[in-house]
């Protein structure tokens, strides 16, 4: 079996070093890109994200955006990660209401006073429902977060994984092919490490499937 | 099982220290009589095995420019250990911040710069956000205590230079220019293993509104449950790892009973 390949989008904020050696470790032959035609051809996204809601949302307005939509249309998985996640929900309300990408519906808003924020370190995650991405997860799985704002009226068949910092929020999303995390799997030792490989291995079973389909009809020729 | 509902789930935070020169681990006293314990990679990869949350290695090279092939450590160590990194030591610009970054550390460590030139600090958590930058304090009692009772002074270069700040105000003027995190290190504990200096981590958790890391001076496990007691936010410690006095999960395993802890 080939590696499985994957293409990170990259809206030209914040570093996502870390991410790509993550993947590569994990075996997943690695592009990096913003580029609508290679976006629109990939079997495998990821969309990270680091900082603030805007500049990235900005950077993926017009072509590159309908580039996601087709390739998720098309059979694609998505993931999205930290702002990355965030951009996947319908709104965000850091500095004024700004429009996500509305492929999970839900609104970003601001986790309440009370706790620190940001929220920065390894928070509990409880897993709710079980995904592909879920396999291997138990109820005391810690992941690294950096954030401080989070998704919020997300519908509960949708959420994967539940956290708490003032608030219960959902920490892990999925809807047919496209999930997220507001947590950094990359960060997040065995246990993140766990959460990417199944979204490999899970990005991979679905493209073979369809290659299956390809060949079959290729070999009635 | 905790029985009630915590307003949040975040753990404590145990945290090995690397001292590193020229890409290999190193200890010795006062930077003195530095002897080779190996490579940095194997070192953090056999913390994060263990349990550790993070890894803060200080890189004590201290050359002036640094060369991309000095960060090559840095870079296998964010090849195999996914875990947050930070580094440490000769960060004196925004472009030496963005190379560490480039090379996979996730959080700048920041001293004598920021002493040298506070603005620094600001620069730095605009360009890359106060979660990469971390204010590190090395403080000193002042003896004897004043009318206005113990304070403690901002020292430099392991202790040697003194600086006439005051430690807590510091504090407050870092993380008013932009500082995430504070790694505060009592340089009276430092090496002692009579533990950590409970008073000032007191006051400065007590001040601080982001998370105070706890280091110097731990020696025994009630030293570092006594530490999470002040409010810290996480310890730090070098020796009791280093010397297998005790191995992160021995140190989870035991704090575990009383802090919220992430256990592999």
């Amino acid at each position: 079996m080939t590696a499985t390949e994957a293409t990170v989008i990259d809206a030209g904020v914040g570093n996502i070093g870390n991410l790509v050696r993550a993947l590569r470790h994990l075996g997943a032959e690695v592009e990096i890109t913003c580029d609508p035609a290679t976006i629109r051809a990939s079997r495998c996204l990821v969309l990270p994200g680091v900082g603030a809601f805007r500049p990235p949302r900005e950077v993926l307005r017009g072509a590159p955006e309908e580039a996601i939509r087709s390739a998720v249309d098309a059979g694609a998985t998505l993931l999205g990660i930290c702002i990355g996640y965030q951009l996947l929900f319908d709104s965000s309300e850091e500095f004024g209401t700004t429009d996500g990408l509305g492929l999970l519906g839900g609104r970003v808003t601001e986790l309440p006073g009370g706790v620190p924020l940001p929220h920065i370190g390894w928070n509990r995650v409880f897993a709710v429902r079980d995904h592909p991405l879920m396999t291997g997860a138990t109820n005391d799985d810690h992941y690294y977060f950096v954030h401080s704002f989070a998704p919020e009226d997300v519908p509960e068949e949708w959420v994967l994984g539940r956290c708490r910092h003032g608030r219960s929020f959902p920490a892990i999303t999925g809807r047919g092919r496209i999930a997220g995390t507001q947590f950094h799997p990359e960060k997040s030792g065995a246990a993140g490490l766990r959460l990417l490989g199944n979204y490999l291995a899970w990005a991979g079973a679905l493209a073979a499937e369809a290659d299956g389909g390809d060949s079959a009809t290729a070999a009635g020729h | 099982m905790r029985a009630t509902i915590e307003p949040t789930g975040l753990t404590r935070r145990i945290i090995p220290c690397l001292d590193v020169a020229a890409g290999r681990v190193v200890k010795g006293v006062q930077f003195k009589n530095l002897t080779d314990h190996g490579d940095p990679t194997e070192a953090a990869a056999r913390y994060a095995e263990e349990g550790a949350d993070e890894i803060v290695f200080l890189d004590i090279t201290a050359a002036p420019e640094r060369r991309d092939t000095d960060l090559d450590w840095v870079r296998r160590t964010a090849e195999q250990v996914f875990i947050p990194l930070s580094v440490g030591g000769g960060v004196r610009s925004v472009d030496d911040g963005r190379k560490l970054l480039l090379a996979g550390a996730d959080k700048l460590g920041i001293n004598t710069a920021a002493v040298a030139e506070p603005e620094l600090l600001t620069r730095l958590a605009e360009r890359f956000g106060s979660q990469c930058v971390v204010l590190s304090v090395d403080a000193k009692r002042r003896e004897p205590a004043g009318a206005g009772g113990q304070s403690w002074e901002v020292v430099t270069h392991g202790g040697r230079t003194p600086t006439g700040l005051d430690a807590l105000e510091w504090i407050e003027q870092g993380i008013e220019r932009g500082a995430g995190e504070i790694l505060l290190t009592s340089i009276d504990s430092d090496g002692t293993k009579e533990g950590y200096d409970l008073e000032l981590l007191r006051r400065a958790s007590a001040l601080s509104p982001v998370p105070v890391i706890a280091s110097g001076g731990a020696g025994t496990l009630e030293h570092l449950a006594d530490a999470l007691e002040t409010g810290a936010a996480a310890v730090l410690a070098a020796s009791i790892f280093h010397q297998e006095t005790y191995s992160v999960g021995a140190v989870k395993e035991y704090l575990d009973r009383r802090y919220p802890m992430r256990m592999s």
